[in-house]
């Protein structure tokens, strides 16, 4: 890639970044947090923004950045009072600035007109702060203006005199007389004259200050402006005289001193001399200083007699007790190469479990070395699979931290203050999950502000505060991550959810249902279908594609409510996608693998509990309530009658939104951990299966979608009903 | 010379190289950039819901690749596959195959103008599948594209 | 042997933009990511010039140039200071804590290697 190309990606990967940052010190602040390094920390990610995006010349964004980060120094210099409107203000600002770098990344370089608008805001805000945020001032310019005029107005002289004397913070800051000289010696024929007028006598010179100044006759195409450029960084640190000279050229006023050999000097003797020399620093007129001395050796004395007292070796010391490496702590890789390990790893475990099978067939004794061996392979392949996911776990952070902007919008939206408040933002999980989770969040707190929350007057009425609280969690739990989108609303109301259910035809207006059951029909296909059904289901999102996406992902989602305390979504997913704890069954010859997340128990079915409801229809009674029965076998097609109950076995499984069924097995063979393989890859999806997996024998076995299973077998079981 | 076999492999500006291979007493051939190796056959998983020429998917180096019982594909009657029967795994286009087949017989080099046009009175399937004729020793060799293939998603996906 | 210039800038599109313009031009660039960070690599690589940032987070540009002043080994390091800052105050701050010269952001490669090259022996 063009090394350009790619600091631009790096540009727009590290604005993520400073925006993340951005947003979370207001966050911060808004909730109270006044310690100076949020706010420094919130200027600098702006500052960056608008560094990189002069870089690239991203107008727009430098525009809106400047703005804003004018606004931000008002507030950082304690001009601009913190104040909620403010915090609000630049949180809105923050929303647009991320809005511009995406439209910068995009390539867009339009003028977006809410950023005008907002610009306007922080303008009048850093404005009644008392500053004028007048523009830049080029400090790059103010060197050298009045100047111009006279030499445009002269006749062109043809040379110049430039008289130099170098103040002792010259050389504290590291410049050098004799690179400045030099410097100027490329404009023209200079003849440099030192003056060493100043020079005390040795006792009393000070190694610290400058007594030494130039004369310089510059004859040459040359102009004022160009000369004093030059001294552009020791302005002020000198006294600088430059006169043009008309006509001829002046006679130099004194004999010759010889640049070129000041300058053999300098580059001679400049590193042992001055900058690396170990006393003193920028030793007193350097190396320029032996110049008129005939004996080098004599200055040298004093110098080193009033060499200062080395620094305390503690205080340097001291500086590196407070350094904390942080190089080297991280890494970035390519993810198709983190992706081709995991892979490899992948066929490490299916190799193992096969190379683990053919031992078992041969007939060795599991105590044997062989066996034993193997088992110690079988420890390591899992570890060193475990370690690979590790490499793509992320934190959860990045996708929480799009919520408050959300929050921010649709409270706006809706009329109704909300407090976000998040927590677990390190918990990690593989990075497909993160991407994959974002859309679900989003519908889900969406819906959490919209219709789980109430209005601020009912609020008040029922005597809670008007500002809701939506909480966002994260949490590893056995193996999995569990995410919990609440509110501290109203709580589901049921009675209106069970007449829309009836309405749109799910169930019967007699079915007799369980509170949980009730809850439970936001999630079915087809319960929130229009807009109009504003009270839980979202604008044409309903919460069966939330669901959808959460199961897509392996995870399982529920719903707990309380009337008048609010309502907690609680999902759970699996930590990676690449491997699945799974149950292998075997179904007419055919082994299949059943996710053990969804199964709840298995069992044996017994003649009395199994009840035909007409056709292939089943139902199964499980301590008192009836449960599907569902042939697997014919559920894919495999055999066209269905097993007899009793010979096979169940797996009790919650799938559908909490909803339960039976999957009538075969034989159960065991529980193991399998790799996810994909059958989209080489084929396409295959209804009834979620993926594929290799076993032990090297054959491939397919992965249930059970959700589906049992979908497409309640239709056949309504039909029959 | 363009139509005898080429124990080179070498093969010269407008030639192409053919694999040709047995179903029944018919001859076909695809063109040999897009075979990536041959195998024997071993038993596919059964996929449910999948057209008859589907024969189900076999782990190929950890991958699941689908076998496509070539003869059912064509519309002949499907192979009761064995341990003589070979796989021809093949690339086309992001996907991977394998195509079940009687045997394989030969690798040919031909030029182009040796291949003539599907005549008008072939079947649909024919038009589907085959995208020329090669007369060659007194056999008839059917030229097969293999984009067709793999059943259709759109029709089928429900 | 190439001039080794050290490069402190928190953001990462700064020192690769840097590195570019430095590498071009024959340098041999070390990076750092804060001041402190500049401090520790300042130790280990003993460089001919400096070029900072002055917001940066845990020790500031000019926290850094009074440490660097500060230290009699790299006192006399010429230190540029390199910053969007456009107010004379900014620049006024970096020069009374010891900075050499300045460029102004977003900077032109040519005027940086320049810069350079009127500060280093």
């Amino acid at each position: 890639m063009d090394p350009l190309a790619a600091i631009r990606e790096t540009f727009f990967q590290e604005c993520e970044e400073q925006l993340a940052e951005l947003e979370s010190g207001l966050l911060a602040m808004e909730g109270g947090d006044r310690d100076p390094e949020t706010i420094n920390a919130v200027f600098r990610a702006v500052h960056s923004i608008k560094g990189g995006a002069g870089a690239f010349s991203l107008e727009a964004l430098i525009r809106f950045a400047h703005v804003f980060e004018t606004a931000l120094d008002e507030m950082r210099s304690g001009r601009l009072a913190v104040t909620a409107d403010v915090l609000k203000t630049m949180l809105r600002a923050a929303d647009v600035l991320a809005d511009l770098v995406r439209a910068a990344h995009d390539g867009a370089q339009g003028d977006d007109p809410r950023a005008a608008a907002l610009a306007d805001e922080l303008k009048a805000m850093s404005g009644a702060a008392g500053e004028d945020d007048g523009g830049e001032e080029d400090w790059g310019d103010f060197e050298f203006k009045p100047q111009l005029v006279a030499f445009e107005a002269a006749p062109a002289p043809t040379g110049f005199l430039v008289r130099f004397k170098p103040r002792h913070d010259l050389y504290a800051k590291a410049n050098e007389a004799a690179l400045l000289l030099r410097e100027l010696s490329r404009l023209g024929d200079a003849q440099v004259e030192l003056d060493t007028e100043d020079l005390p006598p040795l006792g009393e010179l000070d190694p610290e200050a400058a007594y030494l100044a130039w004369t310089v006759t510059l004859n040459g195409d040359t102009d004022e402006t160009t000369i004093r450029e030059v001294f552009e960084f020791v302005d002020g640190d000198c006294e600088l005289e430059v006169t043009p000279i008309g006509g001829a050229p002046a006679d130099p006023p004194a004999p010759d001193f010889d640049l070129s050999a000041l300058l053999a000097r300098v580059s001679d003797g400049a590193a042992d001399d001055a900058p690396a020399g170990d006393f003193g620093a920028p030793a007193a007129d350097g190396p320029a200083a032996e110049a008129p001395l005939a004996d080098a050796s004599v200055v040298e004395l004093p110098l080193a007699a009033n060499r200062p007292a080395p620094e305390p070796a503690a205080e340097t010391q001291g500086l590196g007790g407070h350094r904390k490496s942080e190089a080297g702590a991280t890494i970035r890789v390519d993810l198709e190469r983190v992706d081709r390990l995991i892979d490899l790893v992948g066929e490490l475990v299916i190799n193992q479990a096969v190379l683990a099978q053919r031992v078992m067939e041969a007939g060795l004794a599991r105590a044997s070395a062989v066996a034993m061996g193997l088992d110690e392979l079988e420890q390591l392949t899992r570890e060193i699979q475990d370690s690979v996911m590790a490499i793509r776990a992320q934190p959860v952070k990045s996708v929480f931290q799009r919520m408050p902007r959300l929050v921010r919008e649709v409270a706006a939206m809706t009329g109704k203050p909300v407090r976000l408040v998040t927590e677990g933002e390190g918990t990690e999980v593989d990075k497909t999950v993160i991407e994959r989770l974002a859309d679900p969040l989003t519908h889900m707190i969406r819906n959490a502000i919209d219709h789980g929350l109430e209005s601020p007057e009912k609020r008040a009425a029922a005597g809670k505060p008007a500002e809701g609280v939506v909480r966002l969690a994260a949490m590893h739990r056995s193996g999995r991550i569990v995410i919990e989108v609440s509110d501290d609303g109203g709580g589901i109301n049921r009675e209106r959810v069970k007449s829309i259910a009836v309405e749109r035809g799910l169930i019967s207006a007699e079915a007799q249902l369980s509170d949980e059951e009730i809850d439970n029909l936001i999630f079915m296909a087809g319960f929130s279908t229009a807009s109009e059904v504003s009270d839980i289901s979202g604008r044409g999102v309903g919460m069966d594609v939330v669901r959808r996406s959460i199961q897509a992902l392996g995870g399982r989602i529920t719903i707990n409510s309380k009337p008048g305390k609010g309502s907690t979504f609680t999902m759970s997913l699996p930590l990676t996608l690449a491997v699945l704890d799974g149950m292998v069954v075997s179904v007419e010859g055919q082994t299949l693998v059943a996710p053990i997340t969804a199964i709840i128990e298995t069992l044996q079915p017994k003649a009395e509990d199994v009840h035909s409801l007409g056709g292939h229809a089943r139902v199964i009674s499980i301590r008192g309530g009836f449960v599907p029965l569902i042939d697997v076998g014919m559920a894919l097609g495999y055999r066209p009658e269905p097993l007899s109950a009793t010979s096979g076995v169940a797996l009790l499984i919650e799938g559908e939104g909490g909803a339960r069924a039976a999957l009538l097995v075969d034989a159960i063979q065991g529980q193991r951990q399998v790799v996810i393989k994909s059958l989209e890859a080489n084929y396409r999806q295959v209804p009834g299966v979620a993926a594929a997996t290799i076993l032990g024998d090297g054959r491939v076995a397919l992965i249930l979608d059970i959700d589906t299973i049992v979908a497409v077998s309640r239709g056949e079981l309504r039909k029959a009903g | 010379m363009s139509q005898t076999p080429n124990p080179s492999g070498h093969v010269g500006a407008g030639m192409r190289e053919l694999i040709s291979f047995r179903i029944g007493a018919q001859e076909f051939c695809v063109d040999i950039m897009a075979i990536r190796e041959i195998r024997g056959w071993t038993a596919a998983t059964a996929l449910p819901q999948s057209p008859s020429f589907v024969k189900g998917v076999i782990n190929l180096r950890g991958a699941v690749l689908p076998i496509v019982d070539l003869a059912s594909r064509l519309g002949f009657e499907s192979t009761q596959a064995n341990d003589r029967n070979v796989i021809i795994v093949a690339q086309i286009g992001e996907q991977v195959v394998g195509l079940l087949v009687d045997a394989v017989s030969d690798i040919l080099t031909v030029t182009d103008d040796v291949i003539q046009p599907t005549p008008d009175v072939a079947s649909e399937t024919a038009k589907t599948f085959v995208r020329g004729l090669i007369a060659m020793d007194g056999r008839m060799i059917s030229l097969i594209g293999l984009d067709r293939v793999l059943p259709d998603m759109e029709l089928e996906a429900a | 042997m190439s001039m080794t210039v050290l490069t402190v800038d928190d953001s990462r599109t700064m020192r690769e933009m840097l590195r570019l313009a430095l590498a071009d031009a024959g340098f041999r660039v070390v990076q750092a990511e804060d001041g402190i960070h500049g401090l520790e690599v300042l130790q280990a690589e003993a460089p001919q010039v400096i070029v900072t940032d002055i917001n940066m987070p845990r020790m500031d540009g000019f926290g850094f140039i009074e440490e660097v002043r500060g230290d009699p080994k790299h006192r006399a390091i010429p230190i540029l200071v390199l910053t969007t800052e456009s107010d004379a105050e900014k620049k006024n701050r970096a020069r009374m804590a010891g900075a050499t010269g300045w460029i102004v952001k977003p900077f032109n490669p040519v005027k940086l290697v320049d810069a350079i090259r009127r500060v280093a022996a």
